[in-house]
Formats: structure tokens, C-alpha cells, sequence
């Protein structure tokens, strides 16, 4: 067995040694759980070290056979390749300043041991994700990391807006693994392999593109299938409602999971299957277009929220829209290369508010303010993470969402161009905003707390626990965009690309239109020149559009409402008048023929009497006229 | 004219018939038990005629008809016993009133 499968194993192993043994030693779970995530991103850097070594960037480990059912056998090996290996580093690289993070925030709650687990098991899922070879295998973690993310919304599940965000989560993405199974399923009954490999010969290729419905071929309804699914797990609209609803997890979770490396799923199954995607520019268009499109929209959402973790949920949505545009728009690096970058700064980011929270007892961003000399640390990082979100040289933000518009640009897709310009100008904003409102002015004091820390005086900075992943996130924020300055990473992912290096006027452009984002947001919460209630008042029926998010849960509710529960009531009618109808129908019958044949047992034996005598006559009757035979 | 065998046998099947129709339409027990009798003596009737016309020298009919007299008598003891019993549980001996195994 080769080494790689440790990555596996590992947290596999702390998930069953927690649940089995350690449970009641909670400080033991979450050692064990750091130590085991420890041990897979060790193995993870000397995986990625082997590959880079490799001419043809992948590592070639020999399967296991599972399962031989007929003719048919299911063999699970480990698929590692440029991409897998630069997933292996985010997922366990986040993953292990998450859970080290997470020994001082989760303190003192009732789940702690509960908690470790479900993350062991989370990283356990999302490793075997990005590692498989086989596209069962990998619906089956795919499917796994969606059941994580249910519990670990749901970890307060005592709080009823917990417990519903959690089902909301779960639902809503498995609308679109309903897509996933069946292009799945229709991969397997054309091609008859899952193969992800044996996918990519010319000849699968081959089978698939036949015609399909509607005059697209076989392929690209396969390819929107898929998409479907991703869009599902990646919170691209219409099925971006839950995320904002699953930040009532422990912020950790939401960092891990809602930020860094579950909702990245649905970007990283595009790109492992982009070289089908490539067969399809029909299915690559629309990939582009759903991610710009959500891009721009979520981003306006993020404008005007109060919660400190729901601006990042939309911020999340809107930079996955733009990982989505970037595979879309042809470059499986340039959106690769921003779900690196943004799994970091955007971990920073949500610890960060952890952090803030942690302090203040509340994650309204009313209640907090001037946090920046109280919370040196964590106002520093922040604004690290913030400048990279935003695109500001050199962080890393900057390069990855340059490929991204350049690459945009050079497609001829100027309107998702812009989009993307003006998601990059409201990216910018809302995160400023956040700067100046909770770090800039002075404490507002706490508002109630609801916090399971419970109220607390003037906000202190986090103790070091929390503080150190803020600090070693916080480098990769700087320098992880660094890594393509001279095109190594794109040809890393795509050994026969064109790197087309830095575009200085779509640099330059992007660059004005974030800063122009940071000035009003300095010009609205800053220096208040202009109040944000006269801003708001002035665009009242805008605001109140997007601060209600476009209605669109409550669209959904209707839709729910008048198709399904319509549904609901022509089933229901069934049900009542024919299913119940012929249960009743047959029970009356019944009835019916017992009451008449009753009158025939009078109890009266002369009665009888009567009837045989009569009965032997026509049987005496019977026998004169016919006789026997 | 003699009295022949066709005379005995029409006279067993009067009988039998009135003895039936009593029995299946009397409301009294006793006379229920009254008709039973006069369709055993219908069969004996038939039994001692024909025995005495067809068989002549064996006596197995009038042998039989014996039997059935006895028979006959323990019966009636026990029929009667019954109706005694059920006199004394419902106060009647009406039989349309006793029909414990109607359905």
C-alpha cells in the first residue's frame, strides 16, 4: 500500500478512535484530531513534492479491487494528480489550523468530543473527495461531506434555527446531486465505466457525444448534470439559499466547510472533470455564465447584511461564482488557482471572525467596533485577508481574480467581464465596510449576548490558541499568489497551456475599481461623509430588494407552497378517493354479502328442515329428468 | 278387492308426509316429538309390508321394526327429557324461540 493512503487513513483513524474510545476525554478528541490532520498535510507536502517531481504530474498507485459483482468489478485506488495534490494541501493545510483553532473556541462546550469527531470524519470525506479515481467512490465521499456539513450545521441543534439551517442545507444540495447521480448513471450506461481516467480515453469520449435530447449532445446534458450538482455543493444560484443560512455552525465549521473546502467541492469536481468539459463548450458556457452571474448577485447581498458571518457567506458565494466563471471561461488554472488562494484568505477571514466574536459575545457587526487597538492580531490579519480579497497587490486575491477577468476578457465574454469588474468593486466595499464598522470608531458594547461564551466586559485579544492560525493563514494570504508569478502553477495544472502572464491594463482597471470600492466604503463608514442612512434611504427600494435577498427564500417557499404541496393535494385525493375508495369498496361488499347470508341462519332448526326437504326434492327432480350418468 | 302391497306402502308414505309436515311446522316441541313418532311408524308400516310381501319366510322387517319401536321409545324419554330442561331454562316449549345459533 502506498504512503498516500495515510492521507486517507489518518483522520479516518481519529474519527474511530474518538467515537469508540475517547469520548469521554475531550481533550483528548481534539489532540488526536490535530495531531492526525497533522500527520496527512506531512504526507500531503511529500505527495505534492512526488508529483512535482513527475513528467507527467500524477502519481500512479495501483488499485485495490472492492467489490466483483459479475463481469462488473469496482476497484477504489487513489488518483493523484496536479490538481489532487494542490487540493490535498488546501483541505488539509485549512483543515489543520481550523481544528487547532478549534481547541480554544469550541472550550467548554457540551460536544467537544462530539465535535472532533464530525471533523475527523469531515476531513476524512473531503481527502477521500479530491483523492478518488472512480466517480462512485467519489459521489459516495461526495455525498459524505454533504451529510458533515448537515451535523455540523446542526452541532446546536438544541437552537431551531440550527436544526432548520441544517435541513436546508442538506435539501437544497441534494436538488442538485439529484443531477450528479444521473449524469452518473448516464456516464455508466453509455460508457460502461466510472473510471475518472478511463473517462478521459478519446473512445468514452466518443460514446457520449452522441446526439441527446433537445438537439445538445449526450455530453453536455452529462456536463449539466454534473454541474448541477457542483452548483448545488458550491452555492451557485439558484441554489446558493442555504450557505448564508449554514453559518448558524460553529464558526470553525463555517470556515472549514462553508468557506474553504466543501463548497470548493463543486469547483474541484468541474475541474476533475474538465477535460470532458472541454468536449462540451455548450456546458462551459454555462458554467461561465451561472458562475459570473452569481458572482455579481451574492456579492450585492454581502453589501448590506448586519452579520458579521453572513457578509462573508455571501462574500464565499460570490468568489465560488468566480472560481466557477474562471473553469468556465476556459482556464481550469486561473479558477484552481483562486479556490487556493481564497481557501486561505477566506479561512482568515471567517477565524478571524471567530475571533472578533469571541471577544464581544456577538457576531452583529452594530455591537462590536474599534476592535482594531483592543485585537491588534486579529484586526492585522483581517485586513490582510480583506486586502486579498479585495485585489489589492500583492496579496494573493490579486492575481488569482486577474487570471480570472483576464482569461474572461480574452473569450470575448465582455458582459460576464464586467460582472465580474463590479463584483470585484462590491467585494471590495463590503469588506472595507466590515473593516471601518467593526474595527474602525470605538466599542459600541455588546448587544445580548447569544454566544455560548457568554457576555463579557471591554473585547480582548483571543489567547494564542485561536490567534496563531490567524497568523500562519495569514501568510499564505500574502504570498500564495506568488506561486504563478512566472505561470509555474498554471503550467503545473496544464502542462501544455499558454500562461499569458499579467495583463497591465485589466491589472491596472481591476486594481482602480477595488480601490474605488475601499474609498467609498472609507468615504460611507469611515470618514462618514456621507451617512449610510442617507445612502440607504436614498436607494429604499434597492436596498430593501437586496437586504431581503431578493425574496428569494420566500419565492421558493411559494414555489414549494403551490407545486409541491399541490402535489401534495392531488396525491392526497388519490390517495383518500381511490386507493381508500377500493380498500372501502371491497370491506363494504363484503359486509354487504355476510348481512344477507346471515338471514339465511335463523337458528331455527325447522327452517333447515324445509330447506333440505325442498333441496332433496330438486335434487330427486334433477335425477328423474337427467338420471345419472 | 285385498288389501295389496302398494296399499301398505301408500299408506307408510301419508303417514311419513304428515308426520314431516308436523315436524317442520309445529311451534310445540312435544308435538314436534309427536310427528317424529308417526314418521318412525311410517317406516315400520313400510318395513312390516314389505317384509311381509317380498321376504315371507324371513322376518327381518318385523325384526327391524322392533329395533326402531325401541329405539323409538328411548328417544322419546330423551326428547322429552330436553324439552323438560329447556321448559325450565326459558319457560317455553315454543322451538321458534330458541335460536341461540341464529347468525
Amino acid at each position: 500500500m502506498a504512503a498516500e493512503w495515510l492521507i486517507f487513513f489518518l483522520p479516518l483513524t481519529s474519527f474511530a478512535l474518538i467515537v469508540f474510545v475517547l469520548r469521554p476525554y475531550p481533550r483528548w478528541c481534539g489532540y488526536v484530531t490535530v495531531a492526525a490532520i497533522g500527520g496527512s498535510l506531512i504526507v500531503s507536502i511529500i505527495a505534492l513534492i512526488k508529483v512535482m517531481g513527475t513528467t507527467e504530474k500524477a502519481l500512479s498507485i495501483p488499485q485495490i479491487a472492492w467489490l466483483t459483482v459479475g463481469n462488473f468489478s469496482l476497484s477504489v485506488g487513489l488518483m493523484i494528480d496536479s490538481l489532487t495534490a494542490v487540493m490535498l494541501i488546501v483541505v488539509t493545510g485549512v483543515s489543520l489550523m481550523v481544528q487547532f483553532y478549534s481547541l480554544e473556541f469550541m472550550h467548554g462546550d457540551r460536544g467537544y468530543s462530539r465535535y472532533f469527531a464530525f471533523m475527523s470524519l469531515f476531513t476524512t470525506s473531503m481527502l477521500g473527495l479530491v483523492m478518488a479515481d472512480n466517480l462512485l467512490v467519489l459521489y459516495v465521499f461526495w455525498e459524505m461531506v454533504g451529510l458533515c456539513s448537515y451535523l455540523l450545521i446542526g452541532f446546536w441543534f438544541e437552537r431551531p434555527s440550527a436544526a432548520a439551517a441544517a435541513k436546508k442545507a442538506f435539501i437544497v444540495t441534494r436538488l442538485g446531486d439529484f443531477g450528479f447521480l444521473l449524469a452518473i448513471l448516464l456516464i455508466f450506461a453509455n460508457t460502461g465505466t466510472l473510471s475518472i481516467r478511463e473517462l478521459f480515453l478519446s473512445q468514452n469520449v466518443e460514446l457520449l457525444s452522441k446526439a441527446g435530447l433537445l438537439g445538445l449532445p449526450l455530453l453536455t446534458w452529462v456536463l449539466l448534470g454534473v454541474f448541477s450538482g457542483a452548483a448545488g455543493k458550491s452555492a451557485q444560484f439558484p441554489l446558493h439559499v442555504w450557505l448564508p443560512d449554514a453559518m448558524e455552525g460553529p464558526t470553525p465549521v463555517s470556515a472549514l466547510i462553508h468557506a474553504a473546502t466543501m463548497v470548493a467541492a463543486g469547483v474541484f469536481l468541474v475541474a476533475r472533470l474538465f477535460p470532458l468539459f472541454e468536449h462540451s463548450p455548450q456546458a462551459l458556457t454555462i458554467v461561465a455564465v451561472i458562475g459570473g452571474f452569481t458572482a455579481f448577485f451574492a456579492a450585492t447581498m454581502g453589501l448590506v447584511m448586519f452579520d458579521y458571518k453572513r457578509v462573508l457567506a455571501y462574500s464565499t458565494v460570490s468568489q465560488l461564482g468566480y472560481m466557477m466563471l474562471g473553469l468556465g471561461v476556459g482556464g481550469l488554472s486561473a479558477g484552481i488557482f483562486h479556490l487556493m488562494n481564497h481557501a486561505f484568505f477566506k479561512a482568515l477571514l471567517f477565524l478571524g471572525a471567530g475571533s472578533a466574536s469571541h471577544a464581544t459575545g456577538t457576531y452583529d457587526i452594530r455591537g462590536m467596533g474599534g476592535l482594531r487597538r483592543t485585537m491588534p492580531i486579529s484586526f492585522f490579519t483581517f485586513l490582510i485577508a480583506a486586502l486579498s480579497i479585495s485585489g489589492i497587490p500583492p496579496f494573493s486575491g490579486f492575481w488569482s481574480k486577474d487570471e480570472v477577468l483576464t482569461d474572461a476578457l480574452d473569450s470575448g465574454q465582455y458582459l460576464l467581464f464586467a460582472l465580474g469588474l463590479a463584483a470585484a468593486f462590491m467585494t471590495a466595499f463590503y469588506m472595507f465596510r466590515l473593516a471601518f464598522i467593526v474595527y474602525g470608531g470605538s466599542y459600541r458594547g455588546a448587544a445580548p449576548a447569544h454566544s455560548s461564551h457568554g457576555a463579557h466586559g471591554a473585547p480582548r485579544e483571543s489567547p494564542w490558541v485561536m490567534i496563531l492560525p490567524l497568523v500562519l493563514l495569514a501568510i499564505p494570504s500574502i504570498v500564495s499568489g506568488l506561486v504563478n508569478l512566472n505561470g509555474d502553477f498554471t503550467r503545473f495544472l496544464e502542462p501544455e497551456a499558454h500562461f499569458a502572464g499579467l495583463n497591465y491594463t485589466i491589472a491596472g482597471v481591476s486594481i482602480l475599481v477595488s480601490a474605488l470600492g475601499i474609498f467609498s466604503a472609507y468615504a460611507i463608514y469611515g470618514a462618514r461623509w456621507l451617512s449610510a442612512e442617507t445612502v440607504t434611504h436614498a436607494l429604499s427600494p434597492l436596498h430593501s430588494l437586496v437586504f431581503n435577498k431578493y425574496w428569494m427564500d420566500e419565492l421558493y417557499q411559494k414555489i414549494l407552497d403551490s407545486i409541491l404541496l399541490g402535489l401534495c393535494r392531488i396525491t392526497d385525493v388519490f390517495d383518500r378517493y381511490v386507493v381508500d375508495g377500493a380498500v372501502n369498496r371491497v370491506a363494504w361488499v363484503t359486509m354487504k354479502t355476510g348481512q344477507e347470508l346471515r338471514q339465511v341462519q335463523s337458528g331455527q332448526a325447522q327452517s333447515y328442515g324445509v330447506a333440505i326437504f325442498f333441496g332433496v326434492l330438486v335434487m330427486l327432480a334433477v335425477y328423474l329428468i337427467v338420471g345419472v350418468r | 278387492m285385498s288389501v295389496q302391497l302398494e296399499h301398505y306402502l301408500v299408506l307408510g308414505a301419508i303417514l311419513f308426509a304428515i308426520g314431516f309436515y308436523g315436524a317442520l311446522s309445529r311451534r310445540n316441541a312435544v308435538a314436534i316429538l309427536m310427528s317424529i313418532e308417526i314418521m318412525f311408524n311410517a317406516v315400520n308400516v313400510t318395513f312390516v309390508a314389505l317384509s311381509r310381501y317380498v321376504t315371507p319366510t324371513l322376518l327381518t322387517g318385523q325384526v327391524f321394526a322392533i329395533f326402531v319401536i325401541t329405539v323409538a321409545a328411548g328417544e322419546a324419554a330423551l326428547g322429552l327429557a330436553i324439552i323438560i330442561g329447556i321448559y325450565r331454562s326459558r319457560a317455553t316449549v315454543h322451538v321458534d324461540e330458541m335460536d341461540l345459533l341464529k347468525g
